[in-house]
């Protein structure tokens, strides 16, 4: 079975423009491109019309209901958001019920994605067990069953101790600690940042600094065990001068950020509005521009969905009560072709955020137009507008903090291992 | 009379309106104090308290308010504990419309939960008290207070001590007192005044003496048990002796500086008894008089904007 793309644009693995030309897939896997490939027998001819074919999205961070929240979303429905957003792997944090922090129950997701032949998941392990922040959990054989890292979630490691054991100990195994990064005696009972805004709003909040408090005492933590650190949805100037600092130094520390750190800022909090609680909450607009900042500069390693399936009886609540966290599969790649639209990241830059470096981070076989790489493809049309819309986007979660936003870049189709899983 | 369908909180507000509403009020407060009490201006309208915060005093206002009025009033006091928040909240919203409720007086203890119920019933909305948000029925009936006893409510200097970070009152009051055109001071420790509170007009003080210098008004909050247990201030005996009104604090301001809190008072701890109860220098209980007359005039025109 094989696949002809024809008039499509491009990136292949070194380059730094778009190509016009032609994709064959065949067997499932990239076979050849170029500017011309003839006519192979039996193809079937997919006409781009000048669409830009990329790699299938790698998501590094989402929080899937399955298993035990199936309320809010399904792996079967996250799939269908996800096919509809153009990504074919996610990693998946282990806050479900029960926490993935055993390695029977990382085999048992690593199959659930691939019954559905359209998204490979990949399993984070919890750091500790029961994600409560005490014991260890079994690093070794979560990572025998295919656990792509550790971490505790949406819950920051607190205690200084474990962090230094779940560093040192995750060295051993050659495996990275994802910190969820926020001092969490500062953040108790926050919902909102600290500022003139939350204090006239009358909600609780957290200062900014809470976020650089946790992510300097881990790159000493980090420095002292030799380990490797990531930081997950940054969203503070100071935080991630702290991580500019430490990569100059040549510590082994990454980070990521979610679309709605780089495109809102606290204001869309305005009117109590539930959806756009996050955690960590959304900041005032310095931070929001050092984020773009950190994103141009490489400071920033990939751009995750940050993806946080809620119901609505979990956000049509008092601000302060309603459940924080976005929904954000379907809207990951348009969100972030906006920073193309204004200019703030080349389309290149923008692509490799969200393919080729998580994908590297990830150490999987995926992010790249390359020969003899699975074709985890996505069609889109950088062009085509939409609009964001709360109650009609692909899948079951709804909780979109982009209700109403302006789009540019629809995905026309999906493949996973060169089958059609969307459009 | 300006047209205003819910009064969620001081912001939204203007000048204009906020003038209208304390005439009006101003005309209950003669009317009450003349003993001609009882009108008909909402009759057959049906008032519902609803209060998932315990409050004997504003609930009890709202009440008498409503039936001076003429209205039918019926109080639902909603327990927190049985059920979830959430499920309470909005479920309470739906009888509310089933039963025709034309104004419903909310107090919660979530910030923004009268603005999230305002969305989802068909009743005009009053804000009693939502959270660390707003409370501006409080706001209103302070000003008619300060109104009646300066003959202005503007140009001012009014001094509000103590527990602003968690206080809905002083939000409110900060809004209608700098949008009426008065210097507002916050005085207090600064783990309870909070600096993101300024704006233009604001200026904060962290020290009685320099606060309350030339104060027209001395406004007091009440200091909440729960702020000691969580490590804001370190005991009430050394709050009193810093932040605490008596006599000898109250020198600092102007000579006919008149004092103001919003109940119920801790006496001994934010107020010394004999400067709460000096009928000179104290407003207290004129501003439990004024808040029934103001909410009457809050409720009228709530009815009339949504009718």
């Amino acid at each position: 079975m094989s696949t002809l793309f024809r008039k499509i644009r491009y990136l292949d693995a070194s380059a730094q423009s778009l190509h016009e030309g032609e994709l064959l897939v065949q067997d499932g896997k990239i076979a050849d491109f170029g500017p011309s490939l003839g006519n192979p027998d039996g193809a079937e001819i997919i006409e781009a019309e000048g669409a830009i074919l990329c790699p299938g999205l790698v998501d590094l961070r989402a929080a899937i209901g399955e298993p035990g929240f199936e309320y809010r979303e399904t792996i079967a429905s996250a799939a269908q958001a996800a096919a509809a957003g153009g990504i074919t792997s996610i990693a998946v944090l282990p806050e479900t019920d029960p926490v993935i922090d055993d390695p029977a129950l990382v085999r048992f997701l690593r199959s659930r994605g691939e019954e559905t032949g359209s998204l490979t998941l990949l399993p984070y392990g919890a750091a500790t067990r029961g994600l409560e922040g005490k014991e260890l959990a079994e690093y070794g054989l979560m990572k025998a069953a295919g656990a792509v890292a550790f971490t505790d979630g949406s819950k920051a490691i607190a205690s200084s101790r474990t962090m230094r054991l779940a560093l040192f100990y995750a060295s051993g195994f050659d495996m990275r600690i994802v910190q969820h990064p926020e001092d969490v005696e500062l953040a108790r009972g926050a919902a909102a940042t600290a500022g003139p805004r939350a204090t006239w709003m009358g909600l609780p909040s957290v200062y900014a600094a809470a976020e650089a408090i946790c992510v300097a005492r881990d790159i000493r933590l980090a420095e002292l065990t030799n380990g490797a650190l990531h930081f997950a949805h940054v969203t503070t100037a100071e935080a991630l001068e702290h991580i500019r600092r430490a990569k100059e130094k040549g510590l082994n520390i990454t980070c990521d950020t979610a679309p709605p750190y780089f495109d809102l800022n606290e204001t869309a909090i305005g009117d109590y509005r539930t959806y756009a609680k996050l955690s960590p909450p959304l900041r005032v607009e310095a931070d929001r521009l050092a984020v773009v900042e950190a994103l141009k500069d490489g400071t920033i390693d990939a751009i995750a969905s940050d993806h946080q399936p809620r119901d609505a009886d979990d956000k049509r609540q008092p601000f302060a009560e309603a459940a924080p966290g976005g929904c954000g599969l379907a809207t990951l790649l348009s969100v972030t072709l906006a920073r193309v639209q204004n200019g703030d990241l080349s389309l290149p830059q923008a692509l490799a955020l969200l393919t080729a470096k998580p994908a590297a981070w990830l150490g999987i076989e995926a992010g790249r137009i390359a020969k003899g790489l699975p074709a985890d493809l996505c069609l889109f049309d950088p062009e085509k507008s939409w609009q964001v819309q709360a109650g009609k986007l692909p899948g079951k979660a709804q909780n979109t903090p982009f209700d109403g936003r302006a789009l540019e870049g629809v995905v026309l189709g999906t493949w996973k291992a060169g089958r059609r899983v969307y459009g | 009379m300006a047209s205003l369908k819910h009064l969620l909180g001081i912001e939204g507000l203007n000048p204009a309106s906020v003038t209208n509403l304390l005439d009006l009020a101003e005309s209950y407060a003669l009317l009450n104090r003349s003993g001609k009490t009882q009108r008909d201006s909402l009759r057959g309208r049906t008032l519902i308290n609803l209060f998932f915060e315990d409050s004997t005093r504003t609930r009890t206002s709202f009440e008498l308010a409503g039936r001076r009025l003429g209205a039918d009033v019926v109080n639902m006091s909603v327990a927190t504990s049985s059920v979830t928040k959430g499920e309470t909240l909005l479920d309470t919203a739906a009888t509310l419309n089933a039963m025709n409720c034309d104004l419903l007086v909310v107090r919660h203890k979530s910030s923004g939960a009268p603005a999230l119920l305002a969305q989802k019933v068909g009743a005009s909305v009053i804000n009693a008290g939502d959270g660390t948000h707003e409370h501006p029925t409080q706001a209103l009936l302070d000003a008619l207070t300060i109104r009646r006893n300066k003959g202005r409510i503007s140009g001012l200097t009014v001094a509000i001590c103590g527990d602003v970070l968690n206080s809905r009152v002083a939000r409110s009051n900060i809004l209608l007192l700098t949008m009426m055109g008065n210097f507002v001071r916050l005085v207090g420790p600064p783990t309870l005044v909070p600096g993101s509170i300024g704006v233009n007009g604001v200026e904060i003080f962290h020290d009685m003496e320099e606060g309350l210098k030339g104060a027209d008004i001395v406004m007091m909050l009440r200091l909440q048990k729960e702020r000691m247990t969580a490590g804001l201030i370190p005991s009430s005996r050394e709050y009193f002796a810093f932040y605490g009104l008596d006599r000898k604090k109250l020198a600092y301001a102007k000579p006919d500086a008149l004092v103001m809190h919003p109940g119920p008072m801790n006496r001994g701890v934010e107020i010394d008894s004999e400067v709460a109860d000096d009928a000179a220098r104290s407003l207290i209980k004129e501003q439990v008089e004024m808040g029934v007359a103001v909410r009457m005039a809050v409720l009228e025109t709530c009815a009339r904007s949504n009718h």
